[in-house]
Order: C-alpha cells, then sequence, then structure tokens
C-alpha cells in the first residue's frame, strides 16, 4: 500500500483526525493528539504498519510536534510514512501513548518525556530516561536556558539511596 | 688472605644505606595501580597507554584493579557528566589512602568543549586533582609523561609530612551526600 492510499484510507475512517498534510521531504501527514490512539490502532491492523522506526519530538514556537516514522515489514517501501501530532498546548502538552500499539515506542516516548516535557498518557512507566528524577527543566525545549551547573547546584535535585 | 678481611669485602659490597623515605616512596611509585574506570573517549587512549606499544607496566602501573579498594591512583579519563558525577565520587571514597587523582583530557580538566547543562566543569570541583594532563584526547606518551610528574611527586613526599599517615585524615574530597 503506498503512502498516498493509506492518507486516502485515513480520511474515510478518521475525517477530522487529520489537520494538514505539509509538503516535505517525507510523506508527512499531521493529525490531531485526541485522535492519535484510533489513528495509530488503525494504521497498524489496517494499513500494516506494523513499525515504529523512529518516535521524536520538535518545539516550535507555536505548538510541539510528536514525530512518528512508520514502516511496513512485509511491504517495505524506501520511505517513511511520517505521522505527526501537532500539540497546541505549550503549557501541558499530552499525547496519548502508542507504547501499547508499538513495544518499540517505550523508551522513545521516556525519552521525549523527559527532554522534550511531553506528557504521554498511558504509557506503563513514564520515568525520565536520561536525566534523573527531579532535573530542574527539560534540556531540549527552546525556553530551556543552557547554563552550566556546579555539583552543589544540582545535588539537592538528586534522588535518595541506592538507585543512582 | 685471612679470612676476616674476605668478610669485610664481601659486605661492603652488600649493605646499601638510605632514608626510610626514598625506600617507601620508591615502593609506593613502582606500584601505583591505577582503578580501572574510564569515562569517555579518553579511555581509549588510557587503554592504548597499557597496551604493548607504549607498555604501562614498565612503570608498575599495568595493574587495572577493578576495585577502588586495591587502587593508588583514579584516572579520570573522560568527560564527567552531572549523571555521573556522584559515582565518580564514590568511587573515589572508597579507594585507601594514600590516593592520587590524574584529571586527563580537557573535559576532565575544564569541561572541555562542553559548556552545557549536563557535564561538570572540572574534576576539581569535587576531587583533589594531583596532575592535569591537557589534550583533546593526550596522546599515550602525554599520559605517560603525566605519570612521571606523579611519580616525581610521590618521591618528593615525606612520611612525616603527608596528611594521610597518623590518622591526620584524608585530604579535601568532598563529602558526599549528606543526605544518604
Amino acid at each position: 500500500m503506498t503512502n498516498e492510499e493509506i492518507l486516502s484510507k485515513l480520511r474515510e475512517s478518521f475525517p477530522d483526525a487529520v489537520v494538514e498534510v505539509p509538503e516535505l521531504i517525507d510523506f508527512t501527514v499531521a493529525i490531531k493528539p485526541e485522535a492519535m490512539t484510533g489513528v495509530a490502532q488503525f494504521l497498524h491492523d489496517e494499513c500494516g504498519l506494523d513499525y515504529l522506526a523512529l518516535l521524536t519530538a520538535v518545539d516550535r514556537p507555536e505548538r510541539f510536534e510528536v514525530v512518528y516514522h512508520l514502516w511496513s515489514i512485509k511491504d517495505w517501501t524506501t520511505e517513511p510514512f511520517v505521522l505527526k501530532a501537532y500539540v497546541e498546548d505549550k503549557e501541558n502538552p499530552t499525547v496519548p501513548s502508542v507504547t501499547p500499539i508499538w513495544r518499540g515506542a517505550n523508551y522513545q516516548e521516556r525519552e521525549a518525556y523527559d527532554l522534550m516535557g511531553i506528557r504521554f498518557e498511558g504509557h506503563p512507566n513514564l520515568k525520565r530516561l536520561v536525566l534523573w528524577e527531579g532535573f530542574p527543566g527539560h534540556p531540549l525545549r527552546k525556553d530551556f536556558e543552557n547554563r552550566t551547573y556546579t555539583f552543589e547546584e544540582l545535588e539537592p535535585t538528586r534522588p535518595t539511596g541506592p538507585e543512582w | 688472605m685471612p679470612e676476616e678481611d674476605l668478610v669485610e669485602e664481601q659486605l661492603k659490597r652488600n649493605i646499601f644505606l638510605t632514608t626510610v623515605d626514598k625506600v617507601y616512596n620508591w615502593g609506593r611509585r613502582s606500584s601505583m595501580w591505577p582503578v580501572s574506570f574510564g569515562l569517555a573517549c579518553c579511555a581509549f587512549e588510557m587503554i592504548s597507554t597499557g597496551m604493548a606499544r607504549y607498555d604501562l607496566s614498565r612503570f608498575g602501573m599495568e595493574i587495572m584493579r577493578p576495585s577502588p579498594r586495591q587502587a593508588d591512583l583514579m584516572i579520570l579519563a573522560g568527560t564527567i557528566t552531572h549523571k555521573m558525577a556522584p559515582q565518580v565520587l564514590r568511587i573515589y571514597n572508597q579507594m585507601a589512602e594514600p590516593k592520587y587523582v590524574l584529571a586527563m583530557g580537557n573535559c576532565a580538566i575544564s569541561g572541555g568543549p562542553f559548556p552545557s547543562y549536563a557535564v561538570l566543569q572540572g574534576a576539581n570541583e569535587i576531587l583533589p586533582v594531583d596532575v592535569y594532563v591537557p589534550g583533546c584526547p593526550p596522546r599515550p606518551e602525554a599520559l605517560l609523561h603525566g605519570f612521571m610528574k606523579l611519580h616525581d611527586m610521590v618521591m618528593k613526599q615525606s612520611i612525616k609530612t603527608v596528611s594521610w599517615y597518623k590518622g591526620q585524615g584524608s585530604r579535601g574530597a568532598r563529602e558526599q551526600g549528606s543526605k544518604e
């Protein structure tokens, strides 16, 4: 199934979900985050996109974008089907988790949560992946001030006990 | 030749006079075991220093101890991230005195090319560093030169004045997390 066919099928089944189809290098479909669970399940089950190669997030001035690169193992093409969820809420960005559908999303959603501060609802274990719980801020956000820290400054934020 | 004269001649050839400090420091210097511990890419230069071409065993230092309890020297080979810094400090605190710290490479010295939220800006923030070896990464020769400097330093110490002898306590390492 080509990406264009997948898009028309998607438009049939979820008429309200697709926000836009931006002209990018890869074939990209932007959807509303509320429709994420249904769209993801549909793409996985009906369109054969059973492999999530990449999950990441982008900080734009007006919104956050969560990016999913989807492939089909059976019907391998030369370019990915790129799904984007436009999260308009900059204060408290939330997207439904796709970990129940693609298991490989687990750590990548944790990474996006850690570094970009996007909450993935329904994630089985949404803890910070790289930094420790309690680190001030989310470093990949544009409003994060990238300064240096001393050891003393970060010491009170660290978890106690044998965890570290 | 009478027998007495012969014994005296033998003794002359076999008795040497020196100081306690000199023998003691020579022993410590000649078997200074580093803790096997690499933080980043500088660790590869450290590893190659231990291999046959540069041959760390010439100085009795090839025995990289996996346990800090048996080590005398900590080579900070690489970037010290804030995530790793407490563990570095913990390993240092587990080492028995006398212990020495060598900061290898620009990252361990000052944070190097990473003035960022993630990297500790210099090992001397948390540890008393004895020798700094600059470079990115330093060549094995530079690391060996650093070892020679450290050996010179050890040879100049005296058991009468060092802080770790006679229960005078460890020198300026940072106290670890009072919360623990």
